[in-house]
């Protein structure tokens, strides 16, 4: 028993053993229900567009959160991916069969063009700080949509693009995602990663220990833009229709906003908040005119109140429930003879409250006879 | 010819609004470094109180009396947005008052979406009557009225903050916070001030915008909302007299872009432009350029 106890506890302590087998369970446990049709389409198609939202709000986490640079266009990587994917994907729908072949494929691509995209915003970026450079990606995101509403020729304008080839299945998406918030992940904890968050931390005393600013702002951006762009391919994939007008400015503030609920630099808590913020509105339909009153209402008052968001720069980490976990584990074992106890403990609790009013009362009396 | 001297009135008259809406922006930046996104929101609101007082209201209303009130109710909500959302950040760093000021924008907005519906309102230019003519040309009076409100208010702004004690005491503030303090000047009273007047002339602008484009909507205000901004920092972010010349500057720039170009490609190209000035000079025609200190 005591042996099997501590293999538990040491695999338990081991954050890669104890995150990977958190993430298979969920991806199990959410494919069985789909597959039993426990789960339905609507709430299936949900799952697809939480875990694009946490695409989209992990990388603009790594512009915003861990480099400090305020991004309000993010919006329009998404839609340069998305129209990217969903054209290659037109085109090469007739000769490849795998779907997941496509899906990577186009995936692929539309990393590649976002990506180019953001060295296109980048590189003047760097000469701006704080809410300039906000403007300025604001001011980029609108001509995105400009233009892509313009060349009609290619995507159809404000139309919308029809056509596009709907491969996203749950699966597809739940690896993609869990391989893109892995990687960024492991980017942000890289010694790449490290100098970009001392950029935000204080960019003089980190251009000063030789960090070469530049290069390392330019990195974040286009890391950033390119896994917009994978969100924006699996967008177009989920719909399977785009139009310019889901891409505007509203949409940016949507992934902004769940960067900051969640806690700029946190990147599990830009999980949370984009799975909270996408099922809060379904599960309040009655509200739902009240949506984006909310929003920003939260917005404000966070700002206000907590402006460090649910978890600040903190990760949840399971395995910092490893002493925790002990601690359950043991108090699972002891929570018979506790819950025995509980009736004493509650009329020890309440003959001492009884016994101190007593007091209290007694001082009183004191206290008014002098 | 004459397409030229149309599109040069239009060019006045957007203009005159950008010119006044950017006035609210450039203020409120000078005196405590936000960039008031609600600001493109006062001014829907300022729409919104002048179509509810020259069309709901039992008694017929002079227009002026329309204007001042709606920039008065305008000018409070500034106050009262500056006192609810940015006071208790004014220490805080700047990326969260931002955020707070996009909030806000959002906020008002759908705010006003739930008040007055998604439906725009159509509204009447509240001054008709013949259109006059000058130098041969017809020109209405909306036009005119526009161009010589604007231009007024303006002016008189001007001489307030250059020859007041509150002007004086606002230039002060907007230089050094602490120093001004220190000089018995209420900070809060001014910051409250400015506020109420960049609002005022901000509801100012989006009642000539309202007319102008004769409706109003909860969204109305975002676009040219973004414009003056573009405007603002075109002139120089923090400088009255540019805000004015940015905004006449990004009126021609539309209007000739809408008239010889094409009138698809008018907000990339006006973007495209606030991209440029941020490139070239990030401080402005008029802005002075701060050196970052250690």
């Amino acid at each position: 028993m005591t042996a099997f106890n501590q293999t538990l506890i040491k695999l338990l302590t081991n954050k890669k053993v104890v995150h990977y087998t958190f993430i298979t369970l969920i991806f199990i446990v959410l494919f069985t229900m789909i597959k039993s049709g426990t789960i339905d389409r609507y709430i299936s198609n949900l799952l697809i567009m939480v875990l694009i939202m946490i695409i989209m709000s992990t990388s603009l986490n790594i512009a915003t959160g861990f480099m400090g640079q305020l991004v309000l266009g993010h919006a329009g990587f998404m839609a340069i991916g998305a129209y990217t994917a969903a054209l290659i994907a037109i085109l090469l729908q007739p000769y490849i069969e795998s779907t997941l072949l496509l899906f990577i494929v186009s995936a692929l691509a539309a990393m590649i063009m976002a990506g180019f995209a953001g060295v296109l915003v980048g590189a003047p970026a760097l000469r701006l700080r704080g809410d300039y450079l906000g403007i300025m990606t604001l001011g980029f995101g609108e001509i995105i949509r400009v233009v892509i509403t313009n060349l009609s020729d290619i995507t159809n304008g404000a139309q919308g693009l029809y056509g596009v080839p709907r491969i996203m299945t749950f699966p597809i998406a739940f690896w993609t995602t869990v391989i893109v918030v892995a990687l960024i992940f492991l980017f942000m904890n890289s010694r790449h990663g490290r100098a970009i968050l001392s950029i935000r931390d204080d960019e003089i005393a980190s251009e000063s220990v030789g960090i070469n600013i530049t290069k390392y702002k330019m990195i974040g951006f286009i890391v950033a833009s390119m896994f917009a762009g994978i969100g924006g391919a699996m967008f177009a994939f989920k719909e399977g229709f785009l139009a310019p007008s889901s891409f505007g400015f509203m949409k940016s503030v949507e992934i902004f906003v769940i960067v900051v609920l969640g806690g700029m630099g946190s990147l599990s808590g830009s999980i949370i908040a984009a799975i909270v913020l996408v099922f809060l509105p379904e599960v309040l339909r009655s509200v739902n005119d009240y949506r984006y009153l909310i929003y920003s209402s939260l917005l404000v008052i966070i700002m206000l109140y907590r402006p460090q968001g649910l978890m600040g720069t903190k990760e949840l980490d399971l395995t910092q429930t490893k002493s925790k976990a002990i601690q359950f584990w043991k108090n699972l074992k002891l929570l018979p003879g506790k819950i025995k106890l509980l009736p004493s403990k509650i009329k020890a609790l309440f003959l001492k409250w009884v016994a101190s009013i007593r007091k209290l009362l007694k001082l009183n009396q004191k206290g008014s006879d002098c | 010819m004459d397409l030229l001297v149309q599109q040069l009135i239009n060019g006045l008259t957007v203009g005159s609004i950008y010119a006044l809406v950017a006035i609210g922006y450039t203020m409120v930046y000078g005196i405590i470094k936000l960039i008031n996104f609600a600001h493109g929101e006062i001014m829907m609101f300022g729409a919104y109180f002048a179509f509810i007082f020259a069309f709901m209201f039992p008694f017929d209303l002079p227009f002026v009396l329309i204007i001042i009130i709606s920039m008065v109710l305008s000018g409070l909500m500034g106050i009262l947005i500056e006192r609810i959302a940015y006071k208790k950040l004014r220490k805080a760093p700047r990326i969260s008052a931002l955020i707070t000021a996009i909030g806000m924008s959002i906020f008002l907005q759908n705010l006003a979406l739930l008040i007055f519906g998604a439906t725009p309102k159509v509204m009447q230019p509240l001054i008709t009557g013949d259109p006059l003519i000058l130098f041969g040309y017809n020109i209405s009076r909306l036009t005119l009225t526009t161009i010589g409100l604007s231009i007024f208010f303006m002016i008189a702004l001007t001489l307030f903050v250059r020859k007041t004690k509150p002007g004086k005491a606002m230039r002060a503030v907007s230089q050094d916070q602490e120093a001004a303090q220190l000089m018995g000047i209420n900070i809060n009273k001014i910051i409250s001030l400015t506020f109420a007047i960049g609002s005022a002339l901000g509801a100012l602008g989006g009642i000539f915008y309202a007319m102008t484009y004769s409706q109003i909507a909860p969204t109305m205000g975002v676009m040219p909302g973004l414009k003056a901004f573009i405007a603002a920092v075109f002139g120089g972010i923090g400088n009255i007299t540019g805000a004015m010349i940015g905004g006449y500057i990004i009126g021609f720039i539309e209007t000739f872009t809408k008239g010889y170009i094409s009138s698809k490609w008018v907000d990339a190209i006006v973007f495209g432009l606030l991209i440029l000035i941020l490139l070239v000079k990030p401080s402005g025609l008029l802005g002075k350029n701060t050196k970052e200190k250690v």
